[in-house]
């Protein structure tokens, strides 16, 4: 039907249309550019030459003399491998224990016959829409004594409630009779969620892997407000010292110490945003399908 | 004989719900970490705000410390920042809902009549780049940008502007907070809309067609309707978040001397608890904020259930 209609408009086009069509794509393409742009510049930037980028005024079409230096300075910085380190094991611990406790809930509250299914549901919900706030939070931890302790950039972020609702929706989705047939054969729940469900849900558990994975790597809040020692802080907390430290002294323009370090921040966003850069023209299509699939629930 | 004594009341809900319980108690036994979790994590807090009706001291704890009913709210409302506070946030958000909720679908409408599948793709994968992006770099990139030396200062001074640090002009930050919003989440935001789209019958085109109507009227009279109740959940739920929305990139954002146009509820909450330390009253703000939000959220919903028929609940 789709293909019938297609093919019909790309037959016999009217001039008008062509027109359009053509407006239409030429204002596509200076969307892309302009979304583009800003990430092609910092890669530019983060390849020039220190000083000839300083007297450099204006867009960037290419690097301004090709230069290494700004790199060689980056890996000189013992701190950014160990804010790498860091930002590894809490992005690889705190995706394990999302996807445990994500994959568990989603199971049980997909079971239709549960009583308490939709008030506990319900429950769940709320915290989307109202939260004790900032500080009840901060006081919590504190409490808990999980102050300057790695284990609190992970377990009070266990759970997303949003990846819980597209988990769900997943599960619902998976026919109940390959279930049941597990189920004659003797196996209890957990078998049928790790032996079952896993597989047959695959494409659903990736999405939503991913996206706690990336939620992970790019938080920093949280590592501020809740950690102490640099050594356990991650990737994004070192990278918030480098990209603002400058800026108080950005205030009395002319004075040209903050400018020296001008290409190691761009060669320092480079560095640390390679590893998502990297994986996500593979990883695109995943994401895209997580939000499909929390838009079918809605 | 205790069973026949329970028959009698087979259908009340305590009967039903112990039977329940009995016969799932492995799944139940399954969900009761997350359910911690919840209670811990989410409602916990919740009841510490009554700190917000206290004056907290840390050696008392949350039920010890003396209770002194609304004096942080009210000092709230007497304070000098009462009222820049509540216009910031409003005239964000007042201007976010404007542009930058409905970009996405101008751009899901642009896509859809792109007939070049390959062109489509590129595009779509572009736009949802800036998404997955940190707030930090993205924070510090715009920052860079709008320096007194950056590319974004060079091109507005084309435009009579003069050469200065745009993030110390309170004037721009709130245009430069919002077009970065755009920019950040045009893509992303562009994806539902995009499979609102396709699933719009193609009979309703080829009638619109027959009947004489060209693209621009397809768009207005086929397309739009067609996602209409889509649009108003989208917005409900954007409602729903405004008033802690983009807190963290304001936080990385401002600096002291744009105050007057960017300091929001969420970041003087921040400012005041953890900063100041001043726990009670931070607390108070932030659940005179929380509950605005709520407020908020079901005047939504009911507002689209009114007229549109779709609504979240």
């Amino acid at each position: 039907m789709a293909a019938e209609r297609q093919e019909k408009v790309m037959l016999k086009p009217g001039k008008a249309e062509r027109v359009g069509s053509a407006i239409n794509i030429a204002v596509l393409c200076i969307l892309t550019f302009i979304t583009l742009y800003p990430f092609a510049y910092v890669v530019f930037a983060s390849f020039s030459d220190p000083v000839a980028f300083m007297k450099h005024e204006g867009m960037l079409l290419s690097p301004v003399s090709f230069s290494l230096k700004a790199y060689r300075q980056v890996f000189t910085n013992p701190t950014i491998y160990v804010g790498y380190a860091n930002t590894i094991f809490y992005v690889a611990v705190g995706t394990l224990v999302n996807i445990l406790m994500t994959t568990t809930a989603a199971y049980v509250l997909s079971r239709k016959q549960l009583l308490l299914r939709r008030p506990i549901l319900l429950m769940f919900i709320f915290t989307m829409y109202f939260n004790g706030g900032l500080i009840p939070n901060y006081l919590l931890i504190q409490k808990l004594g999980l102050i300057n302790n790695r284990l609190s950039l992970i377990i009070p972020v266990a759970v997303s409630t949003y990846n819980l609702l597209i988990m769900i929706s997943g599960f619902e989705s998976i026919p109940v009779a390959l279930e049941e047939s597990a189920r004659i054969d003797g196996a209890n729940d957990l078998t049928i969620l790790f032996r079952v469900i896993f597989p047959l849900a695959k494409p659903t558990i990736m999405v939503i892997m991913l996206y706690y994975a990336v939620g992970h790597w790019n938080s920093w809040f949280n590592a501020m407000i809740y950690l102490r020692d640099s050594a356990k802080m991650p990737l994004q907390i070192f990278l918030r010292d480098i990209l603002t430290r400058n800026q108080m002294g950005a205030m009395n323009a002319g004075s040209d110490i903050e400018d020296i370090g001008i290409t190691i921040k761009y060669a320092t966003i480079i560095v640390s945003t390679l590893p998502i850069l990297c994986i996500y023209p593979f990883i695109q299509k995943h994401f895209v399908k997580g939000v499909m699939i929390g838009a079918v629930k809605e | 004989m205790k069973v026949k004594k329970i028959k009698v009341h087979k259908n009340s809900f305590g009967y039903r719900l112990r039977k329940d319980l009995i016969r799932n108690k492995g799944l139940y036994l399954m969900l009761l970490p997350v359910i911690m979790y919840y209670l811990v994590f989410c409602y916990y807090p919740m009841y510490g705000a009554q700190i917000a009706f206290k004056d907290f001291v840390p050696k008392l704890g949350i039920e010890g410390s003396p209770f002194v009913g609304f004096k942080h709210f009210e000092a709230f409302f007497d304070s000098i920042y009462f009222a820049r506070l509540i216009r910031n946030t409003l005239s964000i958000n007042f201007f976010c809902l404007i542009f930058a909720f409905p970009a996405p679908i101008f751009l899901a409408v642009m896509l859809n009549e792109v007939r070049q599948i390959r062109f489509k793709k590129l595009v779509q994968t572009i736009s949802y780049l800036p998404h997955f992006i940190s707030t930090v770099v993205i924070a510090g990139m715009i920052l860079e940008f709008t320096s007194t030396d950056g590319f974004i200062t060079t091109i507005a001074t084309w435009f009579g502007l003069p050469k200065q640090n745009l993030m110390y002009n309170p004037d721009l930050f709130q245009p430069i907070y919002v077009l970065s919003e755009i920019w950040q989440g045009i893509g992303w935001g562009s994806i539902i809309y995009i499979a609102g789209i396709a699933g719009i019958n193609g009979e309703l085109y080829e009638a619109a067609r027959i009947d004489g109507a060209g693209k621009i009227k397809q768009i207005f009279h086929v397309t739009l309707p067609g996602i209409k109740p889509l649009i108003v959940t989208m917005f409900i739920l954007k409602v729903g978040n405004m008033m802690s929305l983009g807190f963290e990139k304001i936080i990385l954002l401002y600096n002291s001397s744009i105050y007057e146009t960017s300091d929001v509820i969420s970041t003087y909450v921040y400012r005041k608890g953890l900063v100041d330390m001043n726990y009670s009253f931070s607390t108070a703000v932030g659940l005179f904020n929380s509950v605005i939000n709520l407020i908020l959220l079901c005047i939504a919903n009911k507002l689209s259930k009114k007229y549109t028929e779709s609504s979240l609940w």
